[in-house]
Formats: C-alpha cells, structure tokens, sequence
C-alpha cells in the first residue's frame, strides 16, 4: 500500500467564535441550515477525508460556496481547521508552530492564486524569485532559478517588465514560475487558470500537464470547471455544501455518479473526448478483430478510426500487453449518461 | 434668600453647610451687586428647572462655585506639572536641539549652497524640471523682496516637524493597522487632535515649558500635522491587497519581510498623500506657532495683526501661501511618481 503525500483525516470547519464547541453537534447531525439559524455559525467543511498520493494531480471540484477554497487552504494552514487532521508526510501540519510552519510554507508547499497575487512594484524576475528571497538567497540565485523557471514557462526575456505589463495569461505564467521556483514536492493551484479566458486556460492546462510529465509534483488543484478537472485529474474529489459527495479516478466518476448532484454535474460534458478506451474495456472473447487501440486514447478517437460502424471489435493494449477488447455498442453505450428511472 | 436653603435645612445638612462658609473669597459679580444694592442670588440660575452650582452654594457654601472648578482644574494641572516635566522635558529635549539646531543651518549656510540644494532635493523627490523651475523662482523671489531668511526660517522647522511626524506617525498607523483594538484607542485621540482649537492645546504647553523653548512650538505643530500621516499609513496598510498578503503568507514570509516587501510599498502611495498633509498642516501651524516664539513668516503676520500694519501681514500672508504651493506641488510630484510606479509601468 502506497503512503499518501497529504492525508486529510476527519476535517471539519465552522466558521465563528464558538467553532470548535460546536464540532460536537455538528457530528452529531445538526446541519448546515440548523447550525446557521440556530448558532449563527455557518458550516464550511465537514467530515472531509482525502488521500492524495505523491506525484498525482487531485483535483477538488465542486460549485462555488461548496467549500472547495476553504479547504486547499487548511493545508498549508491559511485557515485553522476546527477540528480533523491533515497529514502531510505522515506529519501533522496542524501541530506545528509558527517557525515550522513558515518553514513548511518555504520548503513543502507552494501556491498558484486564482487572482496571481503578483506583487506590483517588483519585477516579474523578482517575483519569480521571491520564495528565494523569502529564505535570504544570494541575489544571482535567485536571478537564476528565476530566469530558468521563467524560461520554462515560456516567459524567456520577460523578466524585468512589471507584471501590469502583462496578459493575464502572462501573469498566470509568472505565478506558476514562482510556486516552481519555490522547488516543493506539492504545489496547491487555486482556481489557477479561472480567470482566464477559455483558450488561454487550455493552452495553461497543457503547460501544467508537461510540467507534471516532467517534474511528477503533488497537485492540489482547485476548479468548479468539469472539463479542466477531468482533464487534469488522477484523483478527483467532488465537493458539495462542504462534504464529500463523491471521490476516484474521474473516468469512474463519469460512467458511475453516485448521485443526482453529479449525474447533473457530469451530464453536459463531451463524453467522448473526456472517457479513455480503458475505461470501457471488457476481459478477452473473442479472436477476430478490427485493429489495435491504446488505452489510454480517447473514444473520440476510436470513433473517427471506426468511421462510425458500431459493428467493429477492437483488441486494446497497453504498452506492448493486451488488456482486452473494446466493442463498439459499448462505446456508444458509455457515451449516453445514465439515466435515471423517472426519466 | 436662596430657594434650596430649605431642602439642605430638612435633609439636616445645615451644620455641613455652614462649616467653614465664613471666609469665602467674593467675586467681582457679587461686589457690584453690593454697590449696585441688589443681591446677586437673584439672578437664580438662568431659569433653568435644575440648580445651577452657584446657586447651590448660595444655599449652601460648603459646595463649590462654578469658578471653583475652574480653579481645581489650574491648581491639579500646576500640581501635576512639575511631575510632569521631570518625564517630558529630557525626552521632548532633542526636539530643541533639532529644532534650533535646523534654524541655524539653514539661515547661516550661503544662499548659493542652499538654494542649489533645495533644488537638488526638489528634483530627487518630483524629477519634473517644471516644478523644479518654480520652486527657484518662488526662492529668488522670498530672496528678491527681503522675505529670504524669514521664509527659511519657516522652512526649517515644517522640514523637522515632518519629519518627526513621519518618524514617529508611520510606527503608529502600522500599530494601529495591526490590530482593530489599537485602531479603535488611537482613533478617538486622532479625533481629539484634529477638533481640539489648537489654542487650547497651546495653554498647558506654556505652563509645562517655558516660552523662549523651541520645543513648545515645536511640539503644538507636531501634535496638530501628525495625524493625517497616521491615518493614512493605517489606511494604506489596510486597503493592501487581501491575496497578496495571502500570497505574502503562503510562501512563508515572517511579519517583518511582509511589512517591508509586502505591506509598505504598497501602502507607499497612501502614506505619502499623508506625508501631503502632514506637510500642509504643519505649515499652517508654524503661523499660530509665532504666537508662542516660533520665529519665521508667522511672526510677520502676527506683527501685522498687533500693529495694525496692513502691508506687512499682507506681503507675509502671501509668502506663506507661496511656501505651501511649493511644497505642495513638490510632494504632489513625488506622491505621483510613486503612484505611477505601483500601477501603470
């Protein structure tokens, strides 16, 4: 069994005087609403538990208010949780002081701000080179590193503009370049790339995953957009009203929702660009086939190369091993959400 | 006869009453009520349904005058005072030596170094030639009408007062923007600062130091130009951007490097429109300053007031106005370079 990276265990965060009072009764089934017009408290997370593995990508989504912000920031502690634990190699971030802690936020997690956060008045070199500065690094390392990071972000020769000078886009590079500069095994991305407009996000959302192909970070990554999060995702956690509702692999997700809420949620996405080959691939029966896919292609892509005959076996293999056989009836099955009975 | 000699006679309060009432010092009122025949208890209070203190001393001299209160408020501050000038005189001290020490440089330093370097300065903080060309003109003009070494004293102490004001104001408003506590203490003094009549600050000064002190002056303008600085460097820091302070935390930053990286540079812009005022007000204090030996354009003024010499105040007035449109203009300059850096580049 893999270690988790970060360990969420029995989260819970009430916003108030009397928080941690009232954790008592929210365990025992006081809700939401109750605890509001009751208390005058108002619920933020309950009973969150998640395991992110190392050099995975877990996306949390969920709509807004649904506590997905809230939560990102109990790990690197921005918000103290009411009661629960978050684990991050097997250490409790929540015990420690605020000299470990800064020392953490320095040396283990890095953020990407929704709005960049960029500071106005330096650089964009300097701020690429600020989690160096932070430490008290010699000016031409932080140069460095600032400009290598900057470079690989595809903002080579932009280091001494300000980071009004930029596009957002632009600016959104800037903010990636300094959580990479940072150099931590996680970096956590708050709604990143949703302030930017849609081509420009699909353009970041590349940048990300061959940067991840590369660098194999822990990703904490915040969206409320379906389509980015199962683009980027390895593990996928759906949060409603500050609860779990669903979490896995996002392409089990997708032809399995667990509830209404996500059945509605996953129901106006293009299937067939999102759902992969493996994912609907069934154990070996017969001999004769139409040709060979690769799991991990997209069934969009089986469709164009079947020309649409849903009469067509394919054999599907995984590197140089066969996993099985993919009938096209079921392809066009799983691209039909499920649905419900009073339909 | 007094209407309230009855409710002391039945509350039994009489004896208490008249215990030592004999000697009583009387007042200028009631010796012309004396030569006039009438009685000054007739007056009763102004009409009012309540008793007024004098008219219950009237009932009853073991309670005080109005006037006696007004003594216990002059007899507890001389009281206190000479406590109190053993704590403020040595740290109110340096304010002194600053204070002549400035006066004394900038009269006794040449024009030619002076005026060059007022340039100098002018240019470093506006880096506009236009500004820069006015503020000469206006100085070969103080110098052109014989106004030169009054207006440099003038000069000398705004630049020390603000200077003291920044030094001490900024380490307020940043005390202040850090906690909701400390903002709602400060603030009602803010207040009490900039409504209190400056000449009523100005009375307990002259008791607590003597005249010929330049700190006493010293002090009134400081009191009177800090607050804006304070305000502003309070608001500054309050209105920074809530995610890059966020972004200051998440990377780790202690509360230091988030005050001189984060936090200041961006109120900058706030705190130097502060410094804008702190400069004017300091400028409109140096005038009521000449009333307690403040030297200067002031006292140009204040002569044209005693002596009813028109011109003078007038031709001084006018300096004063011209003093306040250059440091105006000069630290507007600057306020602007340093808004255009947080925002346009």
């Amino acid at each position: 069994m893999k270690h988790p990276k970060i360990s969420i265990k029995n989260l819970y965060k009430i916003f108030g005087a009397r928080d941690r009072a009232l954790v008592a009764k929210v365990k025992e089934g006081l809700g939401k609403q109750e605890l509001l017009e009751q208390y005058g408290h108002v619920l933020g997370l309950q009973n969150i538990n998640v395991d992110m593995q190392s050099g995975e990508i877990t996306v949390i989504m969920g709509l807004s208010g649904s506590g997905k912000s809230t939560l990102i920031r109990h790990l690197n502690r921005l918000i103290e949780p009411s009661a629960g634990e978050v684990l991050v190699d097997g250490q409790d971030v929540l015990g420690l002081g605020p000299a470990d802690l800064r020392t953490m936020r320095q040396k283990t997690m890095s953020m990407v701000f929704q709005k960049f956060a960029l500071l106005p008045h330096r650089t964009v070199s300097q701020n690429a080179a600020m989690p160096l500065s932070v430490l008290g690094e010699a000016e031409d390392i932080q140069a460095r590193e600032a400009a290598k990071w900057l470079e690989r972000v595809g903002l080579g020769g932009f280091g001494e503009r300000y980071p009004a000078q930029l596009s957002g886009g632009m600016q959104q590079r800037v903010g990636i370049a300094r959580a990479l500069t940072a150099d931590t095994d996680i970096m956590l991305m708050d709604e990143a790339f949703s302030a930017l407009d849609p081509l420009i996000r699909t353009d970041m959302q590349d940048l990300l995953l061959e940067l991840q192909r590369e660098l194999r970070k822990t990703i904490v990554f915040i969206t409320h957009d379906l389509d980015e999060a199962l683009k980027l995702a390895d593990h996928l956690v759906i949060l409603k009203d500050g609860a779990v509702v669903q979490q896995g692999d996002p392409q089990h997700i997708l032809l399995n929702p667990a509830d209404p809420y996500i059945e509605d949620f996953v129901s106006d996405i293009n299937r067939a660009r999102v759902l992969r080959v493996r994912s609907i691939t069934k154990p070996l029966t017969t001999e004769s086939f139409d040709g060979d896919v690769t799991a991990e292609s997209n069934l969009e892509s089986l469709i164009a190369k079947s020309g649409g005959d849903t009469n067509h076996v394919y054999r599907v293999v995984d590197a140089d091993d066969v996993i099985g056989q993919l009938d096209m009836k079921d392809l066009v099955r799983a691209l039909v959400p499920t649905i419900r009975p009073d339909m | 006869m007094a209407k309230y000699e009855k409710v002391f006679d039945t509350l039994g309060l009489r004896d208490w009453c008249d215990e030592g009432a004999a000697d009583a010092p009387t007042s200028m009122a009631q010796l012309l009520a004396q030569a006039q025949g009438g009685d000054v208890a007739s007056a009763e209070g102004g009409g009012f349904p309540f008793p007024s203190l004098d008219v219950l001393h009237d009932a009853c001299p073991a309670i005080g005058q109005t006037r006696d209160l007004t003594a216990s408020f002059e007899t507890g501050f001389l009281a206190m005072r000479g406590k109190l000038k053993l704590v403020l005189d040595p740290i109110t001290q340096p304010l002194s030596w600053l204070l002549d020490g400035a006066l004394i440089a900038f009269q006794s330093t040449a024009w030619w170094i002076m005026i060059p370097v007022l340039l100098a300065v002018t240019w470093f903080a506006s880096r506009s030639r236009g500004v820069t060309a006015f503020v000469a003109c206006v100085l070969l003009f103080f110098a052109f009408i014989d106004h030169y070494d009054v207006a440099m004293q003038t000069l000398a102490i705004v630049f020390v007062c603000t200077g003291l004001s920044v030094v001490i104001g900024v380490p307020i408003g940043i005390w202040m923007s850090r906690s909701d506590l400390t903002q709602r203490l400060i603030v009602p003094i803010l207040d009490l600062l900039q409504t209190l009549p400056t000449f009523v600050y100005l009375i307990p000064l002259i008791f607590l130091f003597s005249v010929t002190e330049s700190k006493l002056y010293g002090i009134a303008i400081i009191l009177y130009a800090i607050v804006p600085v304070i305000r502003l460097t309070d608001l500054g820091i309050r209105l920074v951007d809530r995610d890059v302070i966020e972004a200051a935390d998440a990377f780790g930053m202690t509360k230091k490097q988030k005050l001189w990286r984060v936090q200041l540079p961006l109120a900058l812009p706030n705190i130097m429109a502060g410094i804008n005022q702190t400069i004017m007000m300091s400028l409109a204090m140096v005038v009521i300053a000449s009333l307690v030996s403040a030297p200067g354009l002031g006292v140009l003024v204040l002569r044209g007031i005693r002596n009813l010499e028109l011109g003078v105040g007038i031709v001084a007035g006018l300096g004063i106005v011209l003093l306040a449109v250059i440091l105006d203009r000069v630290s507007k300059a600057a306020l602007g370079r340093v808004d255009k850096q947080g925002k346009a580049y």
